[in-house]
């Protein structure tokens, strides 16, 4: 399933936990200062209304004058926990594309205000470094560093898992429940 | 010496970055095979797969969280360590500058990246003395999701019921995969220490990562506790990505170091999927003679 930028309330709404889809369109880097910055008032310089914002620190180099996506995959979500909530409320998104999941306040937030935690697979650098056409601008390059910025990128078919729906369900809370039960056998077993 | 050795540590750094180890590459295709079909599990793996492909026949990196720079050199007693240093240095600039490697140094204050990847503690080098006249240089690249995910343990340890002994050992590891879930980058491998203080532990445990997965502990109570580890951990159903699957572990290798009377650590050093480990030994001036772990 493709799924273009801007996403409406309702086709996030339609997506469950487990699905496989894909982005086309714009997706914006935003990782520890972007978070942060935006927390604490900072102003977003780009209107990202109803895109997907991305925990990512992409590799990037300037070829003959153009900014070239050398590797882009996601990085460990949970870091943006304490700030991601009122992110998704202030800009207006529709999607988190990460790794790992997040906490209850964003699970709660993407119930709230229509958005959903999609999981791009960790590692994979150049699988989602190939889906990007274009870098259409860079914001906060200077101020926070190349893997730090806002990197708006232009994708084609960005492949994620959703693992937190719209509707209060998270993979992740699943997997580590499942987890913590045969966690507890196995440390029974050695006592 | 200096330029034969910069451009043979760049290639060093381009393979480490770029080219996945055969060993970790065979653990992973297994793993692909025994996930059910259809699966996210089976799906995460598959893409890995494919990126692991790309990177290789792109040159470009596995991962872009390029990570820890950590550089295990064995020399000769006339090796120049300073001149190695500064050669290797140039290296990682000039991999930096061409993209193999991420500008991922940062001023731990003030939040300033060098961009370089050089600054108080990046490289990092471990300079060992050998009978040979040859040099050896091991590179891993750790990514930093994955180094989040280490944690030692000093025992006795309350909330596990851990005590000082073999199985007290298994339940703290077994708890830091558990830990982990997916966050690490799942399927990973664990290095691990038993013993030391609490910068040698963790040293010693990043260590065992220079191990390929498919090696055997020379200490059999070692070695049996690593494949209980692995096979214990992957019944626990984190899976690739914490997605849920058959495969949450590809490997883990575990040392000794003695400790003091009063002291028990264990610490634990998780690696990614994207095991970046390469190794190559150099004659004198700097030139390749062999690769490792091929």
């Amino acid at each position: 399933m493709v799924i273009t930028t801007p996403i409406s309330d309702e086709v996030i709404r339609s997506l469950h936990v487990g699905q496989v889809v894909e982005i086309t369109g714009s997706v914006f880097t935003g990782r520890d200062s972007v978070h942060k910055y935006l927390y604490d008032g900072g102003k977003c310089p780009v209107d990202m209304t109803g895109s997907v914002i991305y925990h990512c620190g992409p590799v990037v180099v300037k070829e003959k004058g153009v900014w070239v996506v050398k590797a882009a995959g996601p990085t460990t979500s949970i870091r943006e926990e304490p700030y991601q909530a009122d992110v998704i409320k202030q800009l207006g998104l529709r999607g988190v594309i990460g790794k790992g999941g997040m906490g209850p306040k964003t699970l709660a937030a993407c119930k709230e205000y229509g958005c959903v935690y999609m999981h791009a697979i960790g590692g994979a650098a150049q699988v989602l470094a190939e889906v990007v056409d274009e870098v259409k601008d860079v914001h906060f390059l200077d101020k926070f560093g190349s893997p730090e910025a806002i990197w708006h990128l232009e994708c084609t078919r960005f492949p994620v898992v959703i693992t937190m729906d719209a509707h209060g369900n998270s993979l992740h809370e699943e997997v580590e429940h499942g987890s913590k039960v045969e966690m507890q056998k196995l440390l029974a077993e050695l006592t | 010496m200096a330029k034969e050795l910069q451009s043979s540590l760049l290639e060093l750094v381009r393979k480490t970055s770029c080219d996945l180890p055969p060993d970790v590459e065979k653990v992973l295709k297994k793993a692909l095979r025994k996930e059910t079909k259809g699966t996210t599990a089976q799906y995460a793996l598959g893409v890995l797969q494919k990126n692991t492909d790309l990177a290789r026949t792109e040159s470009r990196p596995i991962c872009q969280d390029t990570g820890s720079i950590l550089f295990y050199v064995k020399g000769p007693k006339n090796l120049d360590q300073r001149a190695f240093c500064k050669a290797a240095d140039a290296a990682v600039k000039e991999a930096t500058a061409v993209g193999y490697l991420r500008q991922n140094s940062v001023d731990s204050l003030t939040g300033k990246n060098s961009g370089t990847n050089l600054g108080p503690g990046s490289p990092v080098y471990h300079f060992e003395q050998w009978g040979k006249k040859s040099i050896e240089v091991r590179l891993i690249l750790k990514g930093g999701g994955c180094e989040n995910c280490g944690v030692q343990y000093a025992l006795p340890y309350g909330p596990l019921n851990a005590g000082r002994d073999i199985k007290g050992v298994e339940k703290c590891i077994l708890d830091a995969v558990g830990k982990a879930q997916g966050k690490g980058c799942a399927p990973g491998a664990l290095g691990v220490c038993i013993g030391g203080d609490r910068a040698t532990g963790f040293a010693h445990s990043k260590e065992q990562l220079l191990r390929t997965l498919d090696d055997k502990n020379d200490n059999a109570a070692l070695a049996g506790l690593e494949s209980r580890i692995l096979r214990k951990s992957n019944g626990l159903g984190i899976g690739p990505m914490g997605f849920g699957g058959k495969t949450t572990l590809l490997g883990c290798k575990i040392g000794l170091l003695n400790r003091l009377p009063a002291s028990y650590f264990v610490s634990v050093s998780y690696m990614c999927w994207a095991f970046r480990r390469r190794g190559c030994v150099m004659n004198s001036s700097g030139k390749i003679s062999r690769w490792l772990y091929q």
